[in-house]
This record gives C-alpha cells, sequence and structure tokens, in this order.
C-alpha cells in the first residue's frame, strides 16, 4: 500500500540486516492513519533537522499526576492525525512476568483507542504506550485497571515504576526476593507513584546479585543490590571438572564446547582483588577481601555460588546527566537483611525523602542534592553511620566524618589557614 | 488559539486548556473550568488553594513547587487530588490561571 507521505530518509533506515523501527511503524501505518501521520512528520523532523514535538503539554487522568506524557505536534496542519499523540506509561509487573492473555488485551485495546504502537518496554521498564489523544485517556485508564488490573505506571515528579531484575523465580544467584521488594514498595507508596511530590523523578531498582542486571548502580536514585556476608561456597570437586574440561565455562553463555578452564588465566589472575589461590587441586578464597564482583562464580557457576547469609546493599544517588554529569550511585548501607516486612528500609526511605524534599531544589536529583551539600549532610539526615565500606578505597582515599561539636574538649580548624601552610 | 466564550467573557486558550494570560483570569474563568476538571460545587478550600497559589504566582512569577502548596495551605496532597482530580498542576494551577506548568517527563 502507498504510504501518504514520501519518506527517503526514514526508508534509509530499514537498509542493513537489522530490524527496523521505520519497518515496524510502515506496517502499522496500512491500518492506522496515526502512524501513517508519524512517519510523515518524523521525514519533516529529519529534512529540517528539529524536533516538531512541542515540549511538554499536560494531560492526565483524574486522581493521578503522572503516567501520561502529553504530546502535540507543531504542524497539526499537516498532520491531523499527530495532532495529539500523548504517551501512557503502563506499569509493568515485577520481573515483567504476564500472560500472553494479557499481552493480547493491552494491545487490544491500544489498537482500538490508541496509535496501536508500544514499546515493550522504555528504559524504566514499563510498557509503553505510544500516541492516543486526549478524550481517549480515561476510557483506556477505566479498561486498564478494571478489565486487566493493570495501573499506569511513573512519570514526571513521581517515584517512577519500580523495577527489578528476574530474581529468585529464575536465578539461583538471586539474594533477594527482588518481585517481594518491587511489589512491596509499588504498594506502599502509591501516593509517591501516582501524585508528583519530589523535587525530581525518583526511581528504586532491585538487583538480585551482584551482577546488577537491571543496572540498579547506574540508573537508580536508590539501588537494592543483593550481596551476602558469609563466604562463597565452593565445590572443588566441580572446580577440577571445569579445569580436567568436564563442564562448559561461563554457563555456555561464551560458547557452548566443552574445553578445559585455564584457571589460573581465567578466574585468579582476574580477580579485582586478588583473594583467590589454585594450588592445582584446591581453591582457597580469602572471603575477607572479595569485593562481590562475580566473575569467578559466573566464570564457574556449577563449583561457586554466593553465600547463604545474604541481604542487600543500599545506594543512593546514580543518574544519568542532567544538571551535573553521570554519576553511579554511593554505598550508604553496606548490609541490611531486606526481609518482609522491610521496615527498616522503609524508615530509611521516608527519612531519605523527607531530607531531599525539604532540601532539594526543583529537578534536582537526590544524587545531586548530595553533591552539592555533602554526603556528611545526608547521612546525618538518614542516620546512617560512616562506614570505610562506604569508600571506594579506604586505605588510598580515607575521609574522615566528624561532627567539632562532638569532639570532647572541642575542636576548631581554620581550612585557608591550613592550605597556607601545607599547599594542596 | 481556539477561543472560548463564557458568560459574555471570551479566552483564549491552548491545547490543554490554560488560558493564555493570568491577567485575563477572572471568576467566570473558574466557573466555566470546574466542569471539565470533575468539580461539582466550588468550597472555600478551592478557592483557598486557587488563592494560595495566585498570590504566590504574583509574589515570584511561577507556580510554587507542591510542598511548598501543601505546607502553605495545610492540606495533604491526595486531599488537594480530591479537590481537583486532575492535581495541583493540570486542575488548581490552570483554574487560577497560572501558566502551564512546563516540566520534563
Amino acid at each position: 500500500m502507498a504510504l501518504k507521505h514520501k519518506t527517503p530518509m526514514l526508508d534509509e533506515l530499514e537498509k542493513g540486516p537489522w530490524p527496523s523501527f521505520v519497518t515496524d511503524i510502515k506496517r502499522v501505518a496500512e491500518r492506522k492513519p496515526m502512524a501513517e501521520d508519524l512517519l510523515g512528520l518524523l521525514e519533516m523532523s529529519y529534512e529540517h533537522k528539529e524536533g516538531h514535538w512541542k515540549h511538554g503539554g499536560i494531560v492526565g487522568v483524574f486522581g493521578y499526576g503522572g503516567g501520561v506524557i502529553g504530546r502535540y505536534c507543531d504542524r497539526p496542519d499537516l498532520f491531523p492525525n499527530v495532532a495529539h499523540f500523548h504517551t501512557m506509561r503502563v506499569n509493568q509487573p515485577a520481573s515483567k512476568f504476564y500472560t500472553t492473555e494479557v499481552l493480547r488485551k493491552l494491545c487490544d485495546i491500544w489498537e482500538e483507542k490508541g496509535s496501536g504502537l508500544t514499546n515493550m518496554h522504555g528504559s524504566t521498564g514499563d510498557i509503553i504506550l505510544l500516541g492516543t489523544t486526549t478524550d481517549q485517556l480515561e476510557p483506556i485508564f477505566y479498561e486498564l485497571t478494571h478489565d486487566l488490573g493493570m495501573d499506569l505506571g511513573g512519570s514526571g515528579s513521581n517515584m517512577r515504576t519500580p523495577s527489578c531484575c528476574v530474581g529468585k523465580a529464575r536465578c539461583e544467584w538471586s539474594c533477594i526476593d527482588t518481585q517481594d521488594i518491587t511489589y512491596d514498595i509499588t504498594m506502599r507508596y502509591q501516593d509517591e507513584l501516582h501524585r508528583p511530590m519530589f523535587p525530581y523523578k525518583f526511581k528504586f531498582k532491585t538487583s538480585g546479585c551482584p551482577n546488577d542486571c537491571v543496572a540498579a548502580i547506574a540508573r537508580a536514585d536508590c539501588s537494592i543490590i543483593g550481596t551476602w556476608r558469609d563466604k562463597i561456597r565452593i565445590d572443588q570437586e566441580a572446580v577440577r571438572a571445569y579445569v580436567g574440561g568436564e563442564l562448559v565455562p561461563n554457563g555456555g553463555a561464551h560458547g557452548t564446547e566443552k574445553r578445559a578452564l585455564d584457571i589460573q588465566k581465567e578466574v585468579i589472575d582476574l580477580c579485582p582483588t586478588k583473594c583467590m589461590e589454585w594450588d592445582g587441586k584446591n581453591l582457597k578464597i580469602w572471603d575477607e577481601d572479595c569485593t562481590r564482583c562475580m566473575h569467578c562464580i559466573n566464570v564457574m557457576p556449577r563449583a561457586l555460588r554466593p553465600g547463604l547469609d545474604t541481604g542487600a546493599t543500599i545506594l543512593v544517588g546514580a543518574k544519568a546527566p542532567i544538571l551535573e554529569g553521570a554519576q553511579l550511585g554511593s554505598v550508604v548501607i553496606p548490609f541490611i537483611k531486606m526481609e518482609p516486612p522491610y521496615e527498616e528500609f522503609h524508615e530509611f526511605v521516608e527519612k531519605m525523602w523527607d531530607w531531599w524534599m525539604e532540601e532539594g531544589k526543583n529537578r534536582e536529583r537526590l544524587g545531586e542534592t548530595i553533591q552539592r551539600l555533602g554526603m556528611k549532610a545526608f547521612l546525618e539526615a538518614t542516620e546512617l553511620q560512616p562506614d570505610p565500606r562506604m569508600v571506594n578505597t579506604p586505605r588510598y582515599n580515607p575521609y574522615i566524618f566528624y561532627d567539632p561539636a562532638e569532639v570532647p574538649g572541642g575542636w576548631s580548624h581554620d581550612p585557608k589557614a591550613y592550605r597556607e601552610r601545607h599547599h594542596a | 488559539m481556539p477561543q472560548i466564550e463564557y458568560k459574555g467573557k471570551v479566552f483564549d486558550v491552548d491545547e490543554d486548556g490554560f488560558i493564555d494570560s493570568f491577567d485575563k483570569w477572572c471568576p467566570e474563568w473558574v466557573e466555566y473550568v470546574k466542569e471539565s476538571e470533575g468539580i461539582q460545587e466550588l468550597t472555600e478550600e478551592h478557592w483557598k488553594v486557587i488563592h494560595v497559589l495566585q498570590d504566590y504566582y504574583r509574589k515570584h512569577g511561577i507556580a510554587p513547587m507542591v510542598r511548598i502548596l501543601t505546607k502553605v495551605t495545610g492540606y495533604k496532597l491526595k486531599y488537594i487530588y480530591e479537590l481537583f482530580p486532575s492535581g495541583p498542576g493540570k486542575g488548581a494551577c490552570k483554574m487560577a490561571g497560572l501558566p502551564k506548568p512546563t516540566g520534563c517527563v
């Protein structure tokens, strides 16, 4: 079928061996005028080297301040079918487990009331339904909540839809029940999820082990990452089987052929803290020096497993570049058990939010507020004790928290005068 | 820009239904908007929120952050959503005649 608008530049994107979103949209455009105009608008943006979506737009459903992202195009005269092209975010189930029945119904709703275009999944994890008109928002919301038992996700200055890795459902390394934690956060913080009250967005992400499959450490304002505080479990028989070539290293991830594992080169020498030793018969690990990098466990999954005294490490402040550059999360709680009813965790979260809402500037992520006011202020507000495990390499880069008021006999310090005597 | 006529007044509005200028605000506007915002009867509490928003806007030239609105009115955010079902930004600011809150999503 010939499409309404010519799209020579978009057509280029269909060439090559990769799947193309242009092909996807064209397929939908055969039956949906909205997708047809979307292609035309995008081609024009490429031509003008300028986006043709207006910034912002404020639409939503009653009772919620988030979940719908308003989009209007600036040339409704040329592309009337995308005059409105609002996005709806749907809260995905924990670990993205759903039945095909739900997915079919979801697509049916969107085929009828939206553009038919979906994005499984957005980077927050939500199901993204692309393109609908203002008058369809309430009917879609009604069907989602009443017929499918699904809810809208977070957008704007909300708590965003919490997300997690597959966790204990399918992964033997998971040290915590990531799905239960995600469900608990979702249900406990419904107000924060639906009614924006923060200076800016706030993301929770939960990974079951330090492999961190949801990249919580890089993306979440509060990352919950599974860990253990006892020893890595070793099956010496299986270690020898890897070395003897009876097992496939890396669980087959780098080739499914059986081969002898060069344990010295592929495991021992790659340990970042050099806390392992292989004497030809037995593997020895000095667990006190282990930083939970997971490399040895990933290479020899049949031989090594995380310990049994499991819990989580809590980090805060990760974000992509916004006001300041990208940041990884900083450890603030080295170990917490993370078991229901998660009271200790809730207390921490609420203290953290109170501080951020009080001190944070408009559109400032938690990590940026911490950067501006200092980790010391954050730890005081959340009543956490500073701990050497919060520091990257404590012996090289020590920093000591003290409150001059708490030093017996008092203590004062003039940093300027000090710097004159000791040049930095 | 679409125009709306109501009780002898004419309002220019954008695609989200916000009036183009705070100076054009008048009580008739509130009367006109309330229905599309899902509000049956305007109470003193609605007016308190509207007046707080307008006072802040006159003083600072922007809408207050949600936290300031809840502090000054003493209403919890959830209650503000009960008063204005589409929320403080989309509902209350629109009724108060403030410019559309911009925001990244």
